[in-house]
């Protein structure tokens, strides 16, 4: 069976909140974070808005020391380090270790290094100014930069990896992160991800046309997923982080606990069968949502809440089927279903993680946040899970298990189940 | 520029690599970067990079290696000084 895993602590850097409680207000109240970009215009982008977070270098002055911000340019290790050290301070530790903590590792993922340092880097480098880039660039175009910063600030000494599976990387880095623990690798790990998407990634959406294009003008309404109206979803930024705990040694340490990490799986399609780079095979993304149930050793019919991926592309209509049928449960019997991203829009390899502590946060506070945008559901949706799933407005209710899953390009699936933590 | 010149302005360049503010106030000839100051040894070709642009001089190898105190600094900035690249 192996040992039990436990969240201790959360942080969080999104379109809409910065830190946990001003990301649950946001949460609880259905705030958009998705604003209008006038750089996107002058670009010429079709997506003219996106989620990024109010995030300013002066937020991190107590995170990390002078001369280590002196000269920290990347933001998704910015991001990436907020998170993670805000997550550490909410399970009640400090950010200060003088000595190297063996039973404490990090998984923590990211997509792409941040290009506007690699963007100085090639325009020094062309210009024969090598000499000029100084000892900060390597540490922030490589992409464990971010757990580098992260390990070295706390002084983890266990497993240190940095993960990249596309969208599904944030839900795969908790769950490398539980495994771990679970099989007796390590007492407590540092999990999340981040990302910041600059022009040049937003670009590369904008130009597969997977992108919303239609709501520039209202930014509020841009990200709709399960919506018929729906265009392709909003790019966002930003991190999320948990602290994940040996069920013992939080007790021996007297931690609180929001829940309690039950099982997980990641898988891909092979992208066979249905299954592409772009998009998650039937089969895989199915077996990914079994596993993970059958790991956590519940039965389907004890979730309350289903965290979709949800990203308001044509892909919608299929994910939801694919739960259908993964859950064995339809119309009304089918759990509760919801959509960050009709809030903060899709942060790619920080998606997963910032989901799971909403998710979390759900769990913990027994509310299902609204899906923004969703006054006109896909037809096909309605038909086999009812409008009473589908909430637009917040509702309170009993929240015991959720299940959270990610799929990314690669056909690569995770799927993540969190429960209230029982003493049994 | 004499030497008690130079080490102001040096001060000023120093100051975002080293957490050690007291001890930079009162640095002096003998003040070691790395033992006196905890300066990270990967930053100094950062101080190297920030002392040419303030100087408008040009640090090569064999003068680089030279500075590691701040004695050291000011015989190579003031000798670039006087002999301008």
């Amino acid at each position: 069976m192996g040992n039990r895993v436990v969240i201790t602590g959360l942080g969080v850097v999104a379109p809409n909140g910065l830190n946990i409680p001003d990301f649950l207000h946001a949460i609880q109240n259905g705030i958009s974070g998705i604003r209008f970009v006038p750089e996107y215009e002058d670009l010429k982008f079709n997506c003219q808005v996106s989620g990024t977070p109010e995030f300013e270098w002066e937020q991190l002055r107590n995170y990390i020391s002078e001369t280590s911000l002196y000269g920290l340019k990347g933001k998704g290790i910015a991001y990436g380090i907020k998170a993670a050290l805000d997550a550490w301070m909410d399970a009640g530790n400090e950010i200060i270790s003088q000595d190297t903590l063996w039973e404490t590792g990090c998984v923590f993922g990211s997509s792409v290094a941040d290009t506007d340092v690699i963007k100085n880097a090639i325009n020094r480098v062309d210009a024969r100014e090598s000499k000029k880039l100084g000892s900060r660039v390597v540490e922030q175009i490589m992409n464990s930069g971010v757990t580098a910063y992260i390990s070295g600030r706390l002084g983890l000494g266990n497993k240190i990896i940095n993960n990249s599976a596309a969208c599904a990387t944030g839900t795969q880095s908790i769950l490398m992160g539980y495994e771990y623990i679970k099989f007796g690798m390590a007492k407590r790990m540092v999990v999340g991800s981040c990302e910041f998407v600059d022009r040049y990634v937003f670009g590369g959406f904008d130009s597969m046309r997977v992108l919303s294009r239609k709501y520039n003008d209202q930014p509020a309404r841009a990200s709709r997923p399960m919506s018929a109206t729906a265009g392709g979803f909003v790019p966002g930024s930003g991190a999320g982080a948990l602290i994940l705990e040996d069920l013992d040694f939080a007790l021996a340490r007297g931690a609180k606990i929001y829940g309690e990490l039950k099982g997980g799986s990641t898988n891909s399609g092979g992208q066979k069968n249905g299954g592409s780079m772009t998009a998650p095979g039937p089969e895989g993304v199915i077996r990914c949502i079994r596993e993970a149930i059958t790991d956590a050793n519940i039965d389907a019919s004890e979730i309350d809440l289903v965290s979709g991926h949800l990203t308001a592309t044509i892909a919608d209509r299929l994910e939801v089927q694919n739960w259908v049928k993964a859950l064995g449960r339809e119309g009304d019997d089918f759990p509760m279903v919801n959509s960050l991203k009709s809030m903060v829009g899709h942060s790619l390899s920080a998606a997963g993680s910032i989901e799971t502590v909403a998710a979390v946060l759900q769990l913990k506070h027994n509310f299902v946040h609204p899906n923004l945008n969703l006054e006109d559901p896909i037809p096909e949706i309605l038909d086999i899970i009812g409008e009473k799933n589908l909430p637009t407005t917040r509702v309170d209710k009993e929240i015991n298990t959720v299940a959270k899953a990610n799929f990314g390009f690669g056909d690569v699936n995770s799927c993540l189940i969190i429960s209230k933590y029982k003493n049994d | 520029m004499d030497r008690k010149e130079i080490l102001i302005e040096l001060k000023k360049v120093l100051t975002p690599y080293t957490e050690n503010k007291e001890m930079l106030d009162g640095i002096n000839e003998q003040t070691d970067l790395i033992k006196d100051l905890k300066i990270n040894s990967a930053n100094l070709v950062d101080i190297i990079i920030d002392a040419e642009a303030q100087y408008n001089i040009e640090i090569d190898f064999d003068a680089a290696e030279k500075m590691y105190n701040v004695g050291n600094c000011i015989d190579v900035i003031s000798e670039k000084i006087n002999k301008p690249a």
